[in-house]
């Protein structure tokens, strides 16, 4: 049930050689004492693996860098990996394993809303350290939990700003998927829309099993609106983006998906498919920084991997690196010391700078428009700086109220 | 002369004194356990336990009964539900783990009146008992938005709900069962319900039952009205299976739509079957085994955990069509044929 | 006036697409009392068919045949090896099937990871009733329509036909006359399996291709298979009319989970009233 680091190399063919093999930690000058033990708990198999696998890489990747310039304080860091299957019951058994068994000083991990739920009144139990390094629907209140991805504030109201705004188009028709996440953030593109002087015509949720859109797609013919606002997720709801392409087209009427991209979309669909379609993320591969440039060509060359890696990859990578950089502000492992170094730590990193705010242990962020090209890519059309995890500070105070565990849903 | 007389044919015959030795090695086996074994190991074993209680539920509709449900994740999922959605409501939960065995008992009575007065035959039965669970996941699932509320619950949809309450201890109800405190649980209540499923087929309910299995309509000519005693079992079992997903609320502190799953319907299938589905010791073991399987393959890397149960699956109803129990205790009574028979007469 | 065109389409498209996953499963049925819980799967794998022939160079219309002949050929080999030995067992087959999908899921997500794939196609869309529609769905109804025509044609014209149908009415008396039983199943099974190839190929640009798309499918397939009875042609249109008009009604109307629960029910229903589905008492016919 446990799955060291070493074997998920040898397991995932094995392509790398070891950051912290012990000759290579002597060889720094490493102590070979206790060594710091960080638990990450993603899907490597079943349905939800789709947003995992990078993910895996990249934390592994960043355990190795850590290492290979000396550790952690001192101590090389072993990282345990344990593969949920996409099934929450282990996500249960794995985090409480994780603290009872292994004692584990931070745990990574969880990529949909209910493994988080699931796994953080563990974490309260056993007074440990969490990062969960995802986008969500936002308002987690929990000083034990750090989330290190994008809140729907974040990243929609640039998006308003940039398509209503700067582009005019004001009548908007949204589809979600039929889930906290979606309706959260259709709430988020309504509210947004309407203060930017835009007209939301009309909101349908989706299951996500749902493949067939040609009834929407009528619907959406009538209603005659400038842009669709889509919410959707998944692989079912991927056939959205054909059938839009088939029927409406993008150069006849704007696309944005809020959550297009994550999956990874991109690189399934077609050049035309894709082509056009608006997104608003903190990281992409095609950033024009160096910095994002390198942290593509190191993935690339740890993993072995050609193909596009994409946010849910890179929140791996920052999660561990801003759990670290809060480890050595605070001088030591123990979770009550890194919470209370929290506040404040930053890591400049492959999309910008973050900083985690100590208000609600959510991160602030870069954030960047894109659009679609015909190289299954995204060209970078718009970048706005430190955007705040502002729903989620409207309703969390940590200073304020520090024993706070609640997920409080935006208020809008 | 067979071996183990878990076998249905030998339902009427009082379990063997060696039998009731089992159980109690068994019962203080279990009780004994948690001081030797870490709180992780405790809620790993507590989850098979669990599961082996929803197996137990359909092997014995099925096995005895000749009652082929895929509905017993319904149940499963309609007791957790309402457990927690009950005792999120109330605050307290002595009540509502009662209500969370009720509840789903009742919808089986009136959906199994429904199939079953009807005189629907097996195939179609089963059919409907999956249309069930499928209706029940796709509402679950769509529950999402914030006007799906019982009390003050909201139902969540795709995410399910999480911060279900522990059971408090009945004579303390600010304390609340620590994870040992659900080892013990489900062991015993496993253990109660497979000892009182032995025993009620020694009952004439039992027995019956089993005669309906064999022969539908001797049955009825013989004066029982086999329909009742079909809507019985499918009651008691809907009811183990309810309890089964209260327990499940209980030990994880979440319920989700997955309890209504195909996929985890399918699971039960193949618990039951691996096991045997002509006994009841049979499934707790198949339990046992494909989640401690499947926990192992995750962790070997070998990827799909559903090739391989798949495989399984496939491998158990073309070659041990009974299950792994039974073919061992017919292998094993093979041999003992052969050892006698090669004894100098 | 032109709602009512767009809400003809919906419908039509929607009869159209349960016609086209559930005449494979309906055949096998209908001919053999077995339940392929694996036909979904087969739709699955017709779609990888047709993508992988799609990205190594073939038109369209060679990839659905591509897709049709080998998961036919996948079929017979499926039926030898496996259902031939649990004839007459239903819940046997029921669940050998089961865990056959299982299987071919696993395997599809070990050998091609488990994100979808697709196939884009140039047909364009067409003005209907003020909207515009896709194409693509008119080619698909059109499909859908070939398939149940070439299925009665096959059954009505040829030798094999009669045969089928024979063997189908009264087994026994069929292998007295010298039918060879076993090899009708055969080629029926191919049949019903090389159905359900071409459907996931046709699918593939609508829907594109990952190793879970089967689950979707099977159950719709399967209730309208058992709703219909035992008749495979005359059963799944009825069945697929009354379902495809439901869910396109009221997916319209209000949403597509709405729809998709009243077909649900609307199941369950007709059961209660006609246990041997719409032409169970019906004698004769296809």
């Amino acid at each position: 049930m446990r799955f060291s680091r070493r074997q998920f190399f040898h397991a995932s063919s094995g392509a790398l050689a070891f950051g912290s093999s012990l000759t290579l930690l002597k060889g720094v000058g490493i102590a070979d004492t206790q060594p710091i033990k960080v638990a990450n708990i993603l899907d490597r198999t079943g349905g939800l693996n789709i947003y995992c696998l990078k993910q895996i890489t990249a934390a592994a990747m960043a355990v190795d860098e850590l290492n290979s310039a000396g550790g952690l304080l001192g101590r090389k860091i072993e990282l345990i990996f344990y593969d949920s299957q996409s099934n929450n019951q282990l996500n249960s058994q794995y985090a409480t394993q994780a603290f009872v068994r292994d004692k584990v000083d931070v745990l990574h991990g969880g990529v949909t809303s209910s493994s988080r739920e699931v796994m953080r009144p563990i974490v309260d139990r056993f007074k440990g350290l969490y990062f969960y390094n995802a986008l969500y629907e936002g308002g987690v209140c929990d000083r034990r939990h750090v989330c290190t991805g994008m809140v729907p504030a974040q990243q929609i109201e640039p998006l308003v700003d940039y398509v209503v705004g700067e582009k005019g188009a004001k009548k908007g028709y949204i589809l979600a998927a039929d889930y906290n996440y979606g309706q959260i953030t259709a709430k988020w593109m309504q509210k947004f829309i309407r203060q930017r002087g835009g007209q939301d015509l009309a909101v349908e949720f989706f299951p996500l099993d749902v493949t067939n859109f040609a009834p929407v797609i009528s619907r959406i013919q009538a209603a005659k609106p400038d842009v669709v606002w889509s919410a959707l997720v998944g692989d079912a709801h991927m056939s959205f983006y054909r059938q839009y392409e088939a029927t409406i087209g993008k150069k006849n009427m704007m696309l944005v998906g809020s959550t297009y991209g994550v999956g990874r979309e991109n690189a399934t669909l077609s050049p035309q498919e894709n082509e056009g379609i608006i997104i608003a993320t903190s990281f992409i591969d095609t950033l024009p920084t160096e910095a994002a440039k390198s942290f593509v060509a190191k993935f690339k060359a740890y993993s072995g991997q050609n193909d596009y890696v994409g946010e849910y990859g890179e929140y791996g990578y920052r999660g561990m690196m801003l759990w670290a950089e809060a480890v050595k502000k605070a001088g030591s492992v123990r979770p009550d010391d890194v919470i209370a170094a929290l506040d404040g730590t930053t890591y400049n990193g492959a999309g910008g700078l973050y900083k985690i705010d100590g208000q609600t242990n959510h991160t602030t962020m870069d954030i960047h428009i894109g659009v679609g090209n015909t190289s299954q890519s995204f060209d970078v059309v718009k970048s706005f700086s430190q955007r705040a995890p502002s729903d989620t500070q409207a309703v969390c105070d940590l200073h304020k109220n520090p024993n706070d565990t609640k997920q409080y849903e935006p208020q809008l | 002369m067979t071996v183990n007389q878990e076998f249905a044919s030998d339902a009427a015959i009082p379990p063997r004194w060696w039998w009731w030795l089992f159980v109690a090695a068994l019962a203080v086996t279990l009780m004994v356990m948690p001081s030797y074994v870490d709180m992780a190991l405790q809620l790993d074993l507590s989850i098979i336990f669990i599961l082996a209680l929803l197996a137990l539920s359909m092997s014995f509709l099925w096995g005895y009964a000749g009652v082929l449900s895929f509905g017993q994740t319904a149940f499963f999922g309609l007791g957790g539900y309402s457990y927690a959605v009950l005792s999120l409501n109330a605050g307290v939960t002595h009540w509502p783990f009662v209500a969370g065995i009720l509840l789903p008992m009742l919808f089986a009575l009136v959906l199994g009146y429904f199939m079953i007065y009807g005189r629907i035959s097996d195939i179609y039965l089963s059919v409907i008992t999956l249309v069930v669970t499928l209706i029940l996941e796709k509402t679950i699932r769509s529950t999402s938005g914030p006007e799906y509320v019982i009390g003050s619950v909201r139902l969540n949809g795709q995410n399910g709900i999480p911060g279900v309450p522990s059971l408090q201890l009945p004579w303390d109800s600010a304390a609340q069962l620590s994870i040992d405190g659900v080892f013990y649980l489900s062991a015993a209540l496993m253990l109660l319900v497979y000892v009182g499923l032995r025993l009620l087929l020694l009952a004439p309910f039992g027995r019956v039952l089993v005669g309906i299995r064999e022969n539908e309509r001797r049955m009825e000519l013989l004066g029982y009205d086999s329909r009742k005693f079909k809507l019985a079992a499918f009651v008691l079992a809907a009811g183990i299976a309810a309890l089964a997903g209260v327990l499940y609320a209980v030990w994880g502190n979440f319920v989700a739509p997955e309890m209504f799953n195909l996929n985890q319907a399918a699971q039960v299938v193949i618990w039951v079957i691996v096991g045997g589905r002509s006994t009841l010791i049979g499934p707790i073991v198949g339990t046992g085994l494909v989640q401690y399987f499947g926990n192992w393959l995750g962790t070997q890397g070998i990827g799909q955990v559903t090739l391989v149960l798949g495989l399984v699956l496939m491998l158990f109803v073309l070659v041990f069509r009974e299950g792994l129990l039974p073919t061992i205790g017919r292998f094993l009574g093979l041999l003992g044929r052969r050892f006698r028979a090669a004894r100098p007469a | 006036m032109e709602q009512i065109w767009t809400g003809l389409y919906l419908i039509v498209f929607s009869v159209a697409i349960l016609i086209l996953i559930s005449l494979g499963l309906a055949v096998i049925f209908g001919m053999m009392r077995v339940i392929n819980l694996a036909q979904g799967e087969f739709i699955m794998l017709g779609a990888y068919v047709c993508v992988l022939a799609s990205n190594a160079g073939l038109p369209l219309w060679a990839a659905y045949v591509a897709a049709a002949l080998l998961i036919g050929l996948f079929g017979v080999l499926v039926e030898r090896l496996i259902i031939r030995f649990l004839y007459g067992r239903i819940i046997d087959t029921l669940l050998a099937t089961w865990g056959l999908s299982l299987f071919l899921v696993g395997v599809v997500t070990t050998l091609f990871g488990p994100q979808g794939r697709s196939v884009s196609t140039s047909f364009g869309n067409i003005a209907l009733g003020g909207t515009n529609i896709s194409s693509y769905n008119l080619v698909l109804i059109a499909i859908a329509v070939a398939m149940l025509a070439a299925t009665w044609a096959l059954a009505r014209f040829t030798t094999f036909g009669l045969l089928v149908r024979g063997t189908m009415q009264d087994p026994t008396v069929a292998s007295v006359l010298g039918v060879n039983r076993g090899l009708m199943y055969m080629m029926t099974f191919g049949y019903g399996s090389a159905l359900a190839g071409l459907a996931g190929a046709v699918l593939v640009p609508i829907t594109g291709a990952a190793p879970t798309m089967g689950v979707f499918f099977v159950a719709k397939a399967f209730i309208t298979v058992i709703t219909g009875g035992h008749l495979p042609l005359l059963g799944t249109m009825g069945a697929a009319g009354l379902f495809g008009t439901i869910d396109g009604i009221v997916s319209y109307v209000r949403s597509s989970v709405a729809g998709e629960v009243s077909v649900l029910i609307v199941a369950i229903a007709l059961l209660r009233l006609l246990p041997l589905g719409i032409t169970g008492r019906l004698r004769s016919g296809l």
